[in-house]
């Protein structure tokens, strides 16, 4: 009884959909309008011929006086005017052949099927075929499988040749005792930094091309200074040093917002020019506004006997952006 | 060959070139103005291969340092590496170097300009449908290469700007969890500012290795446009099973050769008359030298916004970094973008259109709302983001305080882009109910054009 109603149902199914067939025309002529666009069109217009002609001459004369031009090395901005010029009339020239001189065509190109499903299974069937009476099958493909992986090791590990690994990242030349310089190698004194003002250090000896060298050194007043307790000793004077290297994307640290008017004004700050992260000095560079997610490391100071600006200890932590397992600190 | 050979004859009879000559001489290109844009960028490509190869001539990749001699005062005598060296000689010692240099510059921002207006027009006409989701998605990593290639680009000169740019994208490689430090240190051979095959490695990623995905991409991609013929805009006579518009032989040739020249002179004019990266102003990079209002070339002004507006959120374990803030700017950003992107030819068969046929005739915007507003949504968040990377210019020309800004900016990009979508589907709604607005008289017949052979205007397919 059941079986006798599906095959009722399946039976109705089918005449709804012949009918419906037989309504609709198919898919190709549905959309057909019955329009052919197509023409062709041989315009005579002996105007645009001499326009075509002038519009060559002129491009002709624009582009070999480029060739003079640049062998006499003239002003680029000539160069550029002429052959530019050169190329527009060029460009103009052909533009007005193919709307005004050649014939004008609109044509209906039926478009290639895509997609046979014939040639498809026959293709399959091909492939198929390749492996006629191979018994073994799951041993091959798994032996293959090892070959594989093989293959894309050699292939791909060779990259590890390309670099050192992250382990040099951490590098800094900043020990206790390192003289800080300045750009032209010679020591930086305690007085050389007045209040409000910042100056670029280097240590002394060392590579300042690595990112762990160069360090801003600033001077606030050291009443106003609000380190941690265990860094109160790193700012004599209120001279402050932090890494130039941005915490963030590696950029330097290259501005220094000091307060004009102390009431109003907000504190002072060292300032990354690429994405505005802003790091409050004398809160040890706390991030106070833009993207970067930790403070610049600072480097404790001392100054000796001759009022010479010297590293108390190595900087407070990883220098510049961060990558997987930095230290925050 | 003796003179009385035919050279048509002499390939045909070895090649068998006559046929498929004969076919595509009639190969059948329909018009519309917003296919030209696609056009726009491979001419732009072709000019900067011709400006490239001129350039790559005289460049010389390398960080050693060198005692610059040369015009321009300033630098005169100043320590600077080999490849800043060569080229502030290309730009200002070699006849024509600097428009070489300048148009190449220039034709690097309309390559990429002109790849996001022909993705525009592709994404709200539905051109991505069945059967084009694989030519799509060539585009798609057309675009990408094409940012990443220009980035290279700028960045091989060794000035300021190119140093903090590659400063922030070393950066970004890092910011990868698990593989970021050893990524970055692998790619730049060694830690930032890089070791010595750093340079050279960026040359031949932009001379050779880019330019031949790029070039092999473009030829797919137009490989695969030619398979399906183009796609067209509805009209009279045209169906999905038929394409109209002009054979390519002659007046299409023509016409299209003289846009290819009219892009070149565009771009040569640019670079003679209209200075770009003036590399002598900005100097030579060192790590601890930063320049305030430094901007990135536009195509990257997106990923600039991103890495500027995202709070300064780290993850972190046991006081231990393991998520770096600018991997959600610089990858995680891009990322949902360029998802998106692919994704879209199934996102628009699951949730929009709900179909599996082939389209040859495309959508206006208003054909299909809820597409058309969810892909103004994505535009705004996009658009929204690159503007907010010039935040800083807008508060020196408009006194906008910055952290105002940035502030608003960081709300606008949540509540615009849902407004955008709401209003860009009512308007296609509303566009659509004017369409079959009585007055209109949808039901009256198209009247098919007289044909005629001493006139054109008539008939309905110029414009």
């Amino acid at each position: 009884m059941r079986r006798l109603l599906w095959r009722v149902l399946e039976l109705l199914a089918i005449l709804r959909g012949v009918v419906r067939a037989a309504r609709e025309p198919p898919a190709d002529e549905r959309d057909d309008d019955g329009i052919d666009p197509s023409c062709r069109v041989t315009p005579s217009s002996p105007g645009a011929e001499r326009a075509l002609a002038v519009l060559l001459v002129l491009a002709g004369l624009g582009l070999a006086a480029f060739g003079v031009l640049i062998a006499v090395d003239a002003d680029p901005r000539l160069l550029g005017a002429v052959l530019g010029g050169g190329l527009a009339c060029l460009a103009a020239a052909l533009i007005v052949a193919g709307l005004r001189i050649v014939p004008q065509e609109v044509a209906v190109e039926e478009r290639p099927p895509l997609g046979d499903e014939r040639a498809r299974a026959a293709a399959l069937e091909q492939l198929r075929g390749g492996t006629e009476g191979v018994s073994r099958r799951r041993l091959i493909v798994g032996a293959a499988g090892a070959a594989g992986t093989g293959l894309a090791a050699a292939a791909v590990l060779p990259i590890t040749a390309l670099g050192p690994g992250a382990h040099v990242l951490d590098e800094s030349p900043w020990r206790a005792g390192v003289a800080l310089v300045d750009e032209d190698g010679q020591p930086i004194g305690a007085d050389a930094v007045p209040v409000g003002s910042f100056a670029t250090a280097f240590p002394a000896g060392a590579d300042r091309r690595e990112l762990g060298s160069p360090v801003v050194v600033v001077h606030v007043d050291p009443r106003t200074l609000d380190l941690p307790a265990e860094r109160r000793t790193w700012a004599p004077e209120g001279l402050l040093a932090f890494s130039k290297i941005c915490t963030h994307a590696g950029c330097a640290v290259s501005l220094f917002r000091y307060p004009l008017y102390e009431p109003t004004s907000d504190a002072p700050a060292l300032v990354c020019p690429c994405h505005y992260s802003t790091f409050d000095v004398r809160r040890a560079a706390k991030v106070t506004l833009g993207p970067a997610g930790r403070p610049l490391p600072q480097l404790p100071l001392r100054i000796d006997a001759r009022r010479r600006l010297v590293a108390g200890g190595p900087l407070s932590g990883s220098v510049g952006p961060a990558w997987w397992g930095t230290q925050r600190g | 060959m003796s003179p009385h050979v035919d050279p048509v004859a002499f390939v045909d009879e070895r090649l068998g070139a006559a046929g498929p000559l004969r076919k595509a001489l009639r190969y059948v290109f329909p018009e519309h103005w917003s296919f030209l844009l696609g056009e726009m960028a491979l001419y732009a490509f072709v000019v900067l291969l011709a400006t490239g190869t001129f350039l790559a001539l005289f460049f010389e990749p390398s960080t050693a340092q060198t005692t610059w001699h040369g015009p321009y005062a300033p630098l005169d005598g100043a320590q600077v590496s080999v490849a800043y060296g060569s080229a502030l000689d290309l730009s200002l010692t070699v006849p024509g170097g600097l428009l070489m240099r300048q148009t190449h510059h220039w034709a690097a921002l309309l390559f990429v300009v002109a790849i996001t207006l022909h993705l525009l027009r592709v994404v709200f006409t539905g051109a991505f449908r069945k059967p084009r989701e694989l030519t799509y998605a060539v585009g798609v990593t057309l675009l990408m290469l094409a940012v990443l290639e220009g980035y290279v680009g700028y960045s091989l000169l060794d000035d300021l700007l190119s140093g903090m740019g590659l400063a922030i994208g070393y950066s970004t490689a890092l910011s990868l969890p698990g593989i970021g430090g050893a990524l970055g240190t692998l790619l730049w051979d060694g830690a930032f500012p890089g070791g010595p095959a750093f340079v050279p490695r960026l040359f031949i990623a932009h001379v050779f290795i880019l330019p031949a995905v790029i070039a092999t991409l473009i030829g797919l991609h137009l490989w695969m446009v030619v398979r399906t013929r183009h796609a067209q805009f509805p009209g009279p006579g045209r169906r999905e099973r038929n394409v109209v518009g002009s054979p390519m032989w002659p007046a299409y040739a023509l016409r299209s050769l003289g846009w290819l020249f009219a892009v070149a002179a565009v771009l040569v004019l640019l670079g003679g008359l209209v200075q770009i990266n003036p590399v002598w102003q900005w100097g030579p990079y060192e790590p601890w030298v930063g320049e305030n209002g430094a901007q990135p070339d536009w195509y990257l002004g997106w990923l600039i916004g991103a890495l500027r507006l995202m709070p300064n959120w780290e993850a972190a374990v046991f006081g231990r970094t393991i998520i770096p803030n600018p991997f959600f700017g610089g990858v995680v950003f891009p990322g949902i973008v360029f998802g998106f992107l692919y994704a879209l030819p199934a996102v628009d068969r699951v949730f929009f259109t709900h179909d599996q046929a082939e389209h040859h005739l495309l959508d206006r915007a208003r054909d299909n709302p809820r597409r058309s507003g969810v892909l103004a949504a994505m535009l705004v968040f996009v658009v929204l983001i690159f503007f907010f990377g010039s935040a800083d210019r807008v508060f020196l020309t408009l006194s906008i305080p910055y952290e105002l800004q940035l502030w608003l900016a960081r709300g606008l990009v949540f509540v615009a882009p849902a407004l955008a979508y709401v209003l860009v589907r009512r308007w296609c709604l509303a566009l659509r109910r004017a369409d079959a607005h009585p007055l209109r008289a949808v039901d009256a017949e198209l009247v098919p054009p007289p044909r005629t052979d001493d006139t054109l205007a008539t008939t309905a397919e110029r414009g």
